[in-house]
């Protein structure tokens, strides 16, 4: 632990930030920097970090630190910024509930404690999507679990999920725990797709798969589990056009452990307490510019508002998010966005939803499919384009990120702007 | 598993740690009778009874001409009293069995005219408009419905470990991992039996069969054949907690001959369930879920609820119903001396178990055995439900005692400190916990908790994490780094 001092809590903050991943420390850290005096983040474990702590393998802070680090390395880094600038870290404990501005945590120093808050940060992270979430079929044997379940047994706890692992998904936590496993002398029998297209980043392809030799079937899926206590086989099978299995050409994969790698879900339920709109695709709260939520003081950032592939792009939108906060704490209203983004050809979402014309904004947005030489475009709802930008290749499980300055939106006058990617 | 008593002649074996053994053994455990409850699985139940719908009957739904039919209603009125004793979730929600077509009036007629003939109290024909005002989220095409206020939901796993917990209380050996391998009569033909099992061979004057499915094999261990069980597979879907409220009641379609179809119930804990299923299958331990049965259950549940979505499921699973050929409970003594058959208890069997528990003890008695009751039921203290309790509960319990400081299972808000009581009530596998405490049983399905869970069950009893299982035999959870290269 960082600091064993009793920790000494407040009857009020002027922030309260539930989650001390990089999205909850970034966000701390800049409300302190936009002046708020106490800022509080309140963390479950026994040391702030997030799930970078049991990320182990390096490629973290190219953008944001300018080199690259491990998850721990990262974690470190903006939990000693946040320190240092005076930000109060609760950990091992827990916001239980909010409520016009009093939060309710449980904590393993105080136990049953309420603090009055100024403004809130949501910063709660992702959870995995899991076996019943896909309704993978067949018996419920011990062996199933998810990717970063078996990162955090293996990176913390210091044992291993089985001895022959097949994987269920190509995102990033499936792919770096191919490689993690294969490292540590466990047979990888494959990494299953569903997708006709790979769903982590192209550097994970190269690294965690080709240089250890692991297969990678794409368009295939696991159509069955089965074993009676611990699993004994999986059957995958190739999917058609309409991503349904083609149960005539399944095949048996002998295995003892399945890990599904199959997506995150924001971690919603205070948002859901709160009664904060929802957007149904990124399945977050929806934010404005500021990251403000749609209830006054509540400001939201990381993945809990989308899943991000890269902390950088997470620790760039926690200085939004905590700059907001900060700033609401001390009596400064964000200012109003007056342009709202839809999101249309190619494009399943637009975060923050909305945007004004007259400060520079940061948006990201996902495609839905992949394209190489096409073409992203601002357009009026009638169909005036109001901006484009050349990009070489887009593939769903990387961010675009688009710039857009007060210049760009110069002769825009509409309050709605479309956002698509299309081929050139 | 106490070996203390493989040397002491024992009155009772009861063959299954299910709910109906749990409930005969709590039962038998308020009388002097020396009591054995042997449980093949490692933990009690782990079989049928884990998969249960959870639903305590109106009482109305089985004909009164059946055996089943006479335990529903008499077990239905038994579970109050059992609440209070021994504290698990229990609520009266009341039913609905509703009709989406006119054909389905005369099963309706049928409901109320058995609950009539039974004394099920308060059973009554609702009209569309009274439904909808009552069940706003029902499909609005439907024409109406049978109201049964007597109907529950109950926390089935919890009862069955607070059944189990108070027998063992009052004096009953429980034996898990225990499957019985044989039953050997002893010498004269009323002198019982001797059940062998792999650690013990335990001496009995009389065996209780309620072994579930597995109750044929039981009894023909005994030299009976007559008992033909049919395992019929049920699968059931869980529903996030979000859909909380979407409806109050449980909801039955109108019923087929073979089944009462696929409900939509409202969980005691909260969650949503959809199901079951009901395919006859060849292999008892088959417990596999499938593609086709979560397309039928979501179409049948939709049919009476249209806003629900498959997006929402969280859980899987299937259950096995043990069916004889007249759909009927059999209970009673058999040609062999000593020997009691409790088989075939399919729905509504958890309904009927401490009725069930009640007519063995009479069976018992009426064999010569000393049944009467000659003490109060051992209470039990229910689990801790840390997110049931208010504020000022938790302030105080947390302010007590440290490990309720700390949330193991966000989705549940299930705390280290009901973590480990349930580890010193007797859970020792992450199913036990799972199912004493909801640790795993949320959204996330235990992606959180599964790893803090396997560590505070491997502090509590001394093992190494690789040494935990998810229940019990070949079901191990994790290797030691040194083993793959091997």
């Amino acid at each position: 632990m960082i600091d064993a001092r009793p920790h000494v809590l407040h009857d009020r903050y002027d922030v309260v930030v539930a989650g001390g991943g990089p999205a909850g420390l970034g966000a701390a850290l800049a409300a302190r920097e936009a002046g708020a005096e106490r800022v509080l983040v309140v963390d479950r474990e026994p040391e702030a970090g997030g799930i970078l702590l049991q990320c182990i393998h390096a490629g973290f802070g190219l953008h944001h630190f300018g080199e690259e680090l491990t998850g721990p390395e990262y974690a470190h880094r903006v939990l000693h910024e946040a320190l240092d600038h005076g930000v109060d870290v609760l950990c091992d404990a827990y916001l239980m509930d909010l409520a016009d501005g009093r939060a309710k945590l449980l904590s393993g120093e105080h136990g049953v404690a309420f603090v009055e808050t100024g403004a809130t940060v949501l910063a709660m992270g992702a959870r995995e999507r899991t076996r019943s979430a896909i309704r993978i079929p067949g018996d419920r044997p011990a062996g199933v679990f998810t990717a970063g379940l078996a990162q955090r047994l293996v990176n913390l706890r210091g044992v291993l999920p089985g001895r022959r692992v097949a994987i269920l998904g190509s995102g990033d936590i499936g792919l770096v725990m191919a490689r993690r496993l294969a490292l540590e002398g466990v047979e990888v029998v494959g990494v299953f797709e569903l997708l006709a297209h790979a769903n982590g980043l192209a550097r994970n392809i190269v690294t965690c798969l080709h240089d250890f030799d692991i297969p990678l079937h794409l368009s295939t899926t696991v159509v069955g589990i089965h074993g009676r206590d611990r699993v004994d086989h999986v059957t995958v099978a190739p999917v058609d056009e309409h991503l349904q299995p083609v149960l005539e050409r399944q095949w048996e994969v002998p295995c003892d452990t399945l890990l599904i790698s199959v997506g995150l879900i924001p971690e919603n339920e205070i948002s859901r307490q709160l009664r904060l709109r929802l957007d149904p695709v990124t399945q977050g709260p929806v934010v404005t510019s500021a990251m403000e939520t749609s209830r006054d003081g509540v400001f939201a950032c990381g993945n809990v508002v989308h899943i991000h592939d890269l902390v950088d792009y997470v620790s760039a939108e926690a200085t939004v998010a905590g700059t907001s906060a900060g700033g609401y704490a001390i009596g400064h209203r964000p200012a109003a966005d007056n342009v709202c983004l839809q999101a249309a050809t190619n494009v399943a979402y637009c975060v923050p939803q909305t945007v004004s014309t007259h400060r520079e904004h940061t948006v990201y947005l996902r495609v839905r499919r992949p394209l190489e030489q096409s073409t992203l475009r601002l357009s009026t709802p009638d169909g005036r384009v109001v901006h484009e930008r050349k990009l070489r290749y887009v593939v769903p499980a990387e961010m675009v990120r688009l710039k857009l300055r007060p210049a760009l939106l110069a002769d825009f006058h509409g309050d709605a702007l479309q956002v698509e990617v299309v081929a050139r | 598993m106490d070996s203390g008593a493989a040397g002491t002649l024992q009155d009772v074996v009861i063959v299954g740690a299910g709910v109906v053994g749990c409930a005969i053994a709590h039962e038998l455990s308020r009388t002097g009778l020396r009591v054995a409850l042997v449980e093949r699985a490692t933990e009690v139940g782990f079989g049928t009874s884990k998969a249960n719908s959870g639903i305590i009957h109106g009482g109305h739904h089985a004909s009164p001409d059946t055996l089943k039919g006479r335990l529903e209603w008499a077990g239905n009125q038994l579970w109050d009293g059992l609440c209070a004793e021994l504290g698990f979730g229990f609520a009266r929600v009341g039913e609905l069995t509703v009709a989406l077509a006119e054909d389905d009036e005369p099963a309706l007629e049928r409901l109320v005219r058995q609950a009539e003939e039974k004394g099920v109290p308060g059973v009554e024909r609702w009209t569309r408009e009274q439904v909808l005002a009552a069940e706003p989220a029902l499909n609005p095409a439907l024409v109406g419905a049978v109201h049964a206020p007597t109907t529950g939901v109950i926390n089935p796993y919890e009862a069955c470990f607070g059944l189990a917990e108070s027998a063992v209380a009052g004096g009953v050996t429980l034996w898990t991992d225990c499957p019985v391998l044989a039953l050997r009569p002893m010498r004269g033909p009323d002198d019982g039996w001797e059940v062998i099992t792999p650690s013990a061979t335990i001496a009995t004057r009389a065996v209780v069969n309620a072994a579930g499915v597995a109750a044929g094999d039981i009894a023909r261990m005994a030299g009976i054949e007559g008992v033909q069980l049919r395992p019929r597979k049920g699968e059931e879907y869980l529903l996030d907690k979000r859909l909380a409220g979407l409806v109050h009641r449980v909801i039955y379609p109108c019923p087929s001959p073979t089944s009462k179809g696929t409900l939509v119930i409202p969980t005691y804990d909260g969650t949503i369930m959809i199901g079951p299923t009901a395919d006859l299958v060849d292999d008892p331990d088959d417990l596999t879920t499938s593609v086709s049965g979560a397309d039928r259950i979501l179409a049948a549940a939709r049919r009476l609820v249209p806003g629900i979505s498959e997006r929402d499921v969280i859980a899987q699973f299937a259950g096995m119903r043990a069916v004889l050929d007249d759909e009927d409970f059999l209970i009673g003594p058999t040609e062999a001396p000593g020997f009691f058959n409790v088989a075939g208890i399919q729905s509504p069997g958890l309904t009927a178990a401490p009725a069930i528990a009640r007519y063995v003890a009479a069976l018992l008695g009426a064999a010569g055995f000393d049944t009467e009751r000659v003490s109060a039921a051992q209470r039990v203290a229910p689990p801790v439900r840390f997110a049931h309790l208010d504020d000022a509960a938790q302030q105080a319990l947390a302010a007590d005692e440290p490990a309720h400081r700390r949330i193991l299972c966000r989705c549940e808000m299930v705390t280290e400190g009901a973590v480990r009581e349930a580890i010193a009530r007797g859970a020792h596998t992450l199913d036990g916990l799972k199912f004493r405490t909801r640790a795993g049983m949320g959204r996330c399905q235990g992606g959180f908790c599964t790893d803090r869970c396997m560590a505070v069950l491997a502090a509590a009893l001394d093992l190494p994490l690789t040494s935990v299982t998810k229940r019990g035999g070949d079901s191990w959870l994790v290797l030691d780094r040194s083993e793959p290269s091997s």
